[in-house]
């Protein structure tokens, strides 16, 4: 059981909560995630680690309410506990000093981005960050990205905040204009598919950071395997990060989709129930 | 870690056991059928995932196939036992009517008995080795029955003997890992007097047994009788706990552990590299049993989702195959096949647990093999391909090894496929202990007789040494592994 000290959010969609783990909040490194379950009768899903204060013992997690587990879990407030918490799980970002690394994060991808921002720019590496989302409310975390960054370009589909244009247009513009030796991206699939077409192009390593389904997130279960350089590979303990340049994402994308059908029969069964109660007197 | 054979034969010498020999002639025990075991119906059992199939013993039927058993003077029965069970001394016990003193016996050396007593291959082990199939080609004493019975009755009674342990020596020795192995290590050393601290990475504290064994085989509540035994004497137990990365080694020295055993298990499904076999509906037998067992995802009120099949395609012939197969047919399958590349005579799965699976209605397809599996256009696998198999020489591992029949292709059509062909050891923990001596196959190496790993402090056993065995033999491990940690610690 974890306390939940601290609730922000960032929208209406997106939440950010600070948690008590103080085991983790210690051995936790960039790029590591946890696997949390809410309730007893909960599912175990995966959450890339946002941030941590090995200080006060806490860690930091972004969710955004997609379907039953995250809203379960956006719904709690400080105070409430989270059943079970483990981690940290997967292999650390490999950071070093390579010169100029290109970080681009899109949606709720840019939490799980900022600590290997952190990290990048703390071995000494110029660090440009491109930060997208759908719309201006949907850009997350921009202050902290931009205190670990040399540089920060903000995107918008829709053009309310930053300039309008996808994530890779950005990126695109910061390649033409100067030697990137190193991207690393993080977001929805498709993004970091087009991202990874786009630095290939240019024949930069990338690295992608994947959020497969998991369930025990130890190397258990296989459910979140992807194909890398025609090999099977476990996001939990090879990845979570990967040469985006091997990843085949349009297998990954259908993956992603294996439990579509009974997670949205579950998701509006639950806001069924929410309506329920809501209307209770 | 064998009963010393003067302590068996001291037993046996007791005024009760000479009472109990004497009191009925040998020909009248051998006269005796031995028992079976009565069994939920076919068509009932396959529409619950969680009723047990066996149903156990009657008193009655436990006391006579008791008096089958001859109490030998050479019981070679224990020799077949990997975790040394006094097995002719609670055997007499049930038939003298004490079976509450037949429960504490098994406790003596198994901290599992009720496990032990359903999911033990008994045929190839005690049971192979009784008098009854030795010498008088008979089927053996019921062991495993009566092992269950005992276990049973005892929890049922409410009256739980807790083993006796020493007086605590202070010292804080740990587990990483809670399934089989790790348990009985922990009981035996919290009988040695130790501070026995158990880690479990998933939120359940019972490895394999509590994820990988299905409800209608191995209730949870059983599992967690036993652990609440273990708590009993001083066990502790910590869930959520990854030792190597919620904590490193070095930090759990630090807060005083002396020892370590590690008991992680074999945790990586191996998949067979085929074409397609990443389509969705194509899963590890892990997953599915994980999330039926573990996260009870077929029932209305878990978050967990599952797949349903109608048409199954199971791959592999062990345990974990027909578990896998039977549960899909719980889960509404019309058709559920195994498809196993040698033949039934090779399987490696219990004799029961074939029989049940035939009785429940499963196919059984073997010297088959999958070649390759097709999609529909949303990726969730509607077909597959197989091609039959011969049996040629033998292999490394005894069985005659597969052959390809050339031209011999068909396709089946399916919904659900599990993948049920064996399972690797978990690389986590290995990978946080850069000293450990580890195997090409990511087995951790140990001395074979002490269960002593590379690192003097690290013991290891069950299946991340043996790369996937049984409940027992990892069982017999964790024992060997308490045995010589307790002599490396308390002469260092």
């Amino acid at each position: 059981m974890n306390k939940i000290v601290e609730k922000e959010y960032f929208s209406e969609k997106v939440v950010k909560i600070v948690v008590e783990a103080p085991e983790i909040a210690k051995s936790r490194k960039a790029g590591n995630f946890v696997i949390l379950r809410v309730g007893e009768k909960g599912e175990r899903f995966p959450l890339t680690i946002a941030g941590a204060d090995p200080e006060k013992g806490t860690i930091t997690l972004v969710v955004q309410t997609v379907g039953v587990s995250s809203s379960k879990l956006a719904a709690l407030h400080p105070g409430d506990f989270i059943t079970d918490l483990v981690g940290p799980l997967g292999q650390a970002t490999h950071v070093e000093k390579k010169g100029t690394i290109l970080a681009a994060g899109g949606g709720v991808g840019i939490a799980p981005m900022l600590p290997i921002v952190e990290a990048f720019k703390k071995a000494g590496n110029r660090v440009i960050s491109v930060i997208a989302a759908r719309s201006r409310d949907l850009i997350i975390l921009e202050e902290q990205i931009r205190e670990w960054s040399d540089e920060v370009v903000v995107m918008t589909d829709d053009g309310s905040y930053g300039r309008q244009g996808l994530v890779t247009t950005g990126m695109e513009e910061v390649i033409l204009r100067e030697k990137v030796d190193e991207c690393i991206v993080i977001g929805p699939a498709i993004m970091m598919k087009f991202a990874a077409l786009l630095t290939k192009k240019y024949n930069i390593p990338t690295q992608a950071s994947l959020n497969t389904i998991m369930v025990d997130g130890t190397g258990m279960c296989g459910a979140c395997r992807v194909t890398v350089g025609g090999k099977t590979r476990f996001t939990c303990v090879d990845g979570p990060e990967f040469d985006a340049h091997q990843i085949d994402f349009d297998e990954m994308l259908m993956r992603m989709g294996a439990y579509r059908n009974e997670e949205k029969q579950a998701f509006d069964h639950y806001v069924h129930q929410c309506q329920c109660q809501k209307e209770k007197p | 870690m064998s009963i010393d054979p003067e302590t068996i034969k001291k037993e046996r010498s007791v005024g009760w056991r000479e009472e109990l020999r004497s009191k009925t002639k040998n020909k009248d025990r051998v006269a005796i059928e031995r028992v079976h075991m009565p069994e939920l119906e076919p068509e009932i059992r396959v529409h619950h995932q969680d009723r047990e199939v066996n149903r156990g013993l009657t008193l009655a039927q436990a006391t006579l196939e008791a008096i089958r058993c001859m109490d030998c003077v050479n019981p070679t029965c224990i020799e077949g036992c990997p975790v040394s069970i006094n097995i002719p001394k609670f055997i007499k016990y049930i038939e003298s009517g004490d079976i509450l003193s037949a429960a504490s016996t098994l406790k003596e050396t198994n901290a599992l008995p009720a496990v032990c007593g359903r999911v033990c291959p008994q045929e190839k082990q005690c049971e192979s080795r009784c008098f009854y199939v030795e010498k008088l080609k008979k089927p053996p004493v019921a062991i495993g029955y009566l092992e269950r019975f005992a276990a049973d009755f005892e929890r049922e009674s409410g009256s739980c003997n807790i083993p006796e342990t020493l007086p605590p020596n202070g010292i804080r020795v740990a587990t990483v890992g809670s399934g089989p192995a790790a348990l009985a290590f922990a009981g035996d050393m919290a009988k040695y007097g130790y501070d026995v601290t158990v880690f479990e990475a998933l939120h359940e504290i019972g490895g394999v047994l509590k994820y990988g064994i299905p409800e209608f085989r191995l209730p949870n509540a059983i599992v967690d009788f036993e652990l609440e035994n273990l708590r009993k004497m001083g066990v502790k137990f910590v869930t959520n706990f990854i030792v190597g990365r919620t904590a490193t080694f070095d930090d759990l020295k630090e807060q005083g552990f002396k020892g370590f055993f590690i008991g992680s298990g074999a945790g990586l499904p191996r998949f067979m590299e085929i074409p397609g076999e990443n389509f969705n509906g194509i899963l590890s037998s892990n997953e599915y049993l994980t999330r039926v067992n573990l996260m009870e995802a077929h029932s209305d009120d878990s978050d967990t989702p599952i797949l349903r099949g109608k048409n199954v395609a199971v791959i592999g012939g062990g345990n974990t195959a027909m578990d896998s197969v039977r549960t899909a047919l719980r889960l509404g399958a019309e058709r559920a096949i195994i498809i196993y590349r040698r033949s039934e005579v090779e399987m490696p799965a219990r004799v029961e647990e074939v029989k049940h699976a035939k009785e429940e209605g499963v196919e059984f397809m073997t010297l088959c093999n999958p070649v390759e599996y097709f999609a529909d256009k949303n990726g969730r696998v509607n077909r597959m391909r197989v091609v039959r198999m011969d049996l040629g020489e033998p292999d490394a591992s005894g069985r005659r090894r597969p052959m390809v029949i050339e031209g011999s292709e068909f396709d089946l059509d399916v919904d659900l496929v599990i993948v049920a062909v064996g399972v690797s050891p978990n690389p986590l923990v290995p990978a946080s202990l850069p000293g450990l001596n580890v195997s090409r196959w990511g087995t951790i190496i140990v001395d074979e007789d002490k269960m002593q790993t590379s690192i003097p402090e690290m013991f290891a056993g069950g299946d991340i040494v043996r790369g996937g065995a049984t409940v027992i033999l990892a069982m017999g491990d964790g024992r060997r592994a308490a045995e010589h940690m307790h002599f490396f610690l308390m002469t260092k």
